[in-house]
């Protein structure tokens, strides 16, 4: 397995440094050296901190309650929540919001029904509001990273657990406590970076400039002030402070191994007592409440207007698949060859190469976006080439998320199996194709699926190469939303979330074919 | 996997490329997206001009307004743009001191703005006036000035200046009314804003949703809501401090090999074909009135007494300053 699962690990890691370490070369390259980081950056520094670890904390928290009562029960609609979880992180940004404010907004529902009891405004415009949204679009994600921690658990050990007559204590200690250890870190590391770089959100749901982070300083001097050298120092102390907390975190990745099963998965784990029955009732209820009622509402105000939608939206639809599929190819491509990469080498070495993976995440769009169009400028017309760019970009950007996902399987993967193969004499693409593809495929599929729908939502990077005569689906929503056009982008809107769902769910299904989620 | 999806794409977009090359000279315009959409002004323009000139404009599109110049300054001196048309009276400063744009040739218009405009290298092609846009059936008591409105409890969604033109604009529309006293006015506003957006469409969707009373927007905009939907509840509201402008302009770059087409294009954007177009697509007023006047939608807009505008270099000095004072006072 040696060589043949370095070489591309080595190859696909050093892209992804190229691409996040080499755009940021390339911006202060352009400048007249580092600016100066003032005060009022500081303060975005503690907001962004700030609002990033409980974004990522909250929601990791609250998806294990979520994703084991999704585990342990059966019932009509689960298939449909496991994939309707996917639909709120891959949503346009400024749809959610949208969604969010039509029940948490001044003229929300939830407001309406408390002024009809007399009860007084509650006002989400703030802090709480930030979280609330990044709660809506990453507790999800969180919940599902969970879920396949718990499908991985193998049925075996439930039984064995349950003939020895263990409570839920015991397997909570021994089963259930050790793969949160593996899976958790990775998950709140992932909500976290992507928290850190958010932007709309922030500006939109903070209510004021006392919500300010990094990545609007950044913004700011790109477009206002046009002072790379600043946009530098800033883009490099985000991709600083996202390193130290990646590399903190992935420490605490504890890796499981439960030992071999028989790779089946169709049982249910075992649940007791009916408080348990009704806390996870509680909890599934109010997650799916959570989610749902913002994505109805948004469907509900776009669906009139999906059929107005003129041939060129279609066209565009189009050209985001082509972009989708091409950036999952590559996302998976990358991600698989890293995760590889890292579970072959030592320990510590793996962690380090597994926090700079992450970089990919750190990287602020902006400067991704100049810092490739000033190295690929020189070279080729960039607008002719938007698409293909479009397509990398966004694979870089999937990818740590799609190794967040691979990483926990795979590495119990090489423990329970590593020996096994060694001794058969499988090696390299022999052990991939028989040991570690068949039992990687419901994680390939998951990571595939959310590749393909976030490269499909995408706009960030990607906007300096944008060929106005080739719109993607989301340059079109912006657009009409930029024109007066609220009705038209409601309804580009709705298909856009139709686009990221289809997309998310045939690739995720690939991996369930004959297996439960 | 990946080629297999590339080469067809890539295949089709230099093929588009090759088909409009042909022999004609070509005049390359750089603009905002929204400029060049289909429901735009763009295609008309492009339809119109191309019928005189003999040649092929194109128009590249990165992305909105301030992507615009972000754009030509990382291009620099090899940039591809002939003409660049987009840029707001917040960015022709830092544009003018790039040293990227040239004067254009004479022009013979009388332009129909509410100030003089005699710039060397700008050439406006419309304008408007930033204004608090409401829906007449919901707010009542409409406040005529910035203290009125502080006073009031009307929500007010506005953006942020640290990332849009509206904001910037706003900025400088209470700093050039209240000079020293701009903070004192913002400190009163802090409790009437419901929050401040990164752009104007986000602002403008929290309005429409009714998240917010009035938006920060302009005077003609109730006239798209009248002419698209057949709406007319939708005002803006005068304010006897006056307004402040917004115009927008287009200008040639120094650099271009095609300087006779580039001021023959500038010529066009101030004529009849060009500013017929504005009103209806990009919903502001056109730089020089039509002779038939303007479209009947626009007749009942509010018109301000007295309009305001900082000097170019004078708001580009003041930026800084001006946005910390807005933090200072609002960031509380």
């Amino acid at each position: 397995m040696r060589v043949a699962a370095r070489l591309p690990g080595g190859l696909a890691l050093a892209l992804v440094l190229a691409l996040a370490l080499g755009s940021l070369a390339a911006v202060l390259a352009r400048s007249e050296g580092l600016g100066r980081v003032t005060p009022a950056d500081w303060a975005a520094v503690r907001f962004t901190l700030l609002q990033a670890s409980l974004s990522a904390v909250l929601s990791t928290v609250l998806a294990v309650p979520v994703a084991r009562a999704l585990a342990r029960r059966r019932f009509a609609g689960r298939g449909l929540m496991i994939a309707a979880l996917g639909a709120p992180f891959i949503l346009p940004v400024i749809v959610a919001v949208m969604g969010i404010l039509s029940i948490f907004g001044r003229a929300g529902a939830l407001n309406a029904a408390l002024a009809a009891l007399g009860l007084p405004e509650l006002r989400v415009y703030g802090l709480q509001g930030i979280l609330i949204a990044h709660l809506f679009l990453n507790l999800p994600l969180a919940v599902r990273m969970i879920l396949n921690g718990w499908a991985a658990i193998p049925p075996e050990r439930f039984r064995l657990a349950a003939s020895l007559d263990l409570g839920p204590r015991d397997l909570w200690r021994l089963i259930e406590y050790p793969m949160l250890c593996a899976t958790l870190p990775g998950a709140a590391l992932a909500i976290f970076l992507v928290c850190l770089t958010s932007f709309t959100v922030i500006l939109m749901m903070g209510g004021g400039p006392a919500a300010t982070t990094l990545e609007l300083a950044i913004y700011q001097a790109f477009r206002m002030e046009f002072d790379l050298g600043h946009a530098a120092s800033l883009a490099a102390l985000q991709m600083a402070l996202s390193l130290a907390v990646a590399l903190v975190s992935l420490m605490a990745f504890n890796p499981t191994a439960f030992g071999a099963g028989t790779g089946r998965r169709a049982d249910a784990p075992p649940h007791a007592g009916r408080l348990a029955l009704w806390l996870d009732v509680f909890w599934l209820c109010a997650c799916g409440l959570f989610l749902a009622l913002p994505l109805l509402t948004v469907l509900l105000a776009g669906l009139p207007f999906l059929p107005g939608l003129g041939a060129s939206l279609w066209m565009a639809a189009g050209r985001s698949v082509l972009v989708a599929l091409s950036a999952t190819v590559l996302a998976l491509a990358l991600s698989l060859s890293i995760a590889l990469l890292v579970t072959a080498l030592p320990r510590a070495a793996g962690r380090v190469i597994d926090g700079l993976a992450m970089l990919a995440l750190t990287t602020s769009p902006l400067v991704l976006g100049t810092g490739l169009f000033l190295i690929l400028r020189p070279h080729l017309d960039p607008v002719a080439f938007a698409l293909p760019i479009a397509a990398l970009v966004n694979a870089t950007m999937a990818m740590p998320f799609c190794l967040r996902i691979l990483m926990p399987e795979l590495t119990t993967l090489r423990t329970d199996y590593g020996r096994l193969s060694e001794s058969l004499g499988l090696q390299g693409l022999t052990a991939l194709r028989l040991v570690i593809l068949p039992r990687l495929r419901r994680s390939m599929a998951f990571a595939g699926g959310l590749s393909a729908a976030l490269a499909a939502g995408d706009l960030g990077a990607v906007a300096l190469f944008a060929d106005p005569q080739y719109p993607t689906l989301p340059m079109q929503v912006y657009a009409l939303a930029g024109a007066y056009r609220s009705n038209a982008a409601a309804g580009a809107s709705v298909l856009l979330m139709g686009l990221s769902f289809f997309l998310f769910r045939a690739i995720d299904q690939m991996g369930h074919r004959d297996a439960d989620a | 996997m990946t080629t297999k999806f590339f080469l067809p794409m890539i295949a089709g977009v230099l093929a588009a490329n090759m088909v409009a090359a042909e022999d004609k000279p070509v005049l390359t315009v750089y603009t905002y997206d929204s400029f060049v959409a289909e429901w735009g002004p763009g295609p008309a323009i492009e339809a119109a001009f191309e019928a005189t000139c003999a040649c092929d404009l194109q128009f590249v599109a990165p992305g909105d307004a301030g992507a615009l110049l972000s754009r030509i300054l990382l291009e620099g001196k090899d940039t591809k743009a002939d003409v660049v048309l987009g840029l707001d009276n917040n960015l022709t400063a830092k544009a003018a001191a790039s040293g990227l744009f040239a004067p254009h040739a004479a022009l013979d218009v009388t332009y129909g703005l509410p100030v003089a405009w005699n710039d060397p290298i700008f050439v406006p092609y419309d304008w408007g006036y930033f204004a608090f846009v409401y829906d007449k059936t919901k707010v009542r008591e409409v406040p005529t000035d910035f203290t009125a409105l502080a006073t009031s409890d009307l929500k007010i969604a506005i953006q942020d200046p640290r990332s849009s033109s509206p904001g910037l604009g706003l900025l400088m529309w209470v700093k050039a009314a209240y000079g020293d006293k701009a903070a004192e006015i913002w400190a009163d506003l802090a409790d009437n804003i419901v929050t401040v957006t990164p752009g104007w469409s986000e602002a403008y969707g929290l309005f429409l949703k009714g998240e917010a009373d009035m938006v920060l927007s302009y005077t003609t905009s109730p006239a798209y809501h009248i002419f698209a939907e057949k709406d007319d509840t939708k005002a803006a509201a005068a304010f006897s401090e006056g307004h402040y402008l917004q115009v927008e302009v287009a200008a040639k770059l120094g650099t271009t090999p095609q300087g006779d087409l580039a001021d023959q294009f500038l010529a066009f954007v101030t004529g009849p074909e060009f500013q017929g177009v504005i009103p209806e697509t990009n919903w502001m007023y056109p730089a020089v009135t039509p002779a038939d006047g303007l479209p009947a939608e626009f007749e009942g807009l509010i018109q301000p007494a007295k309009a305001l505008m900082l000097p170019a270099g004078e708001a580009d000095a003041l930026r800084e300053s001006a946005t910390e004072e807005w933090r200072a006072a609002l960031a509380k």
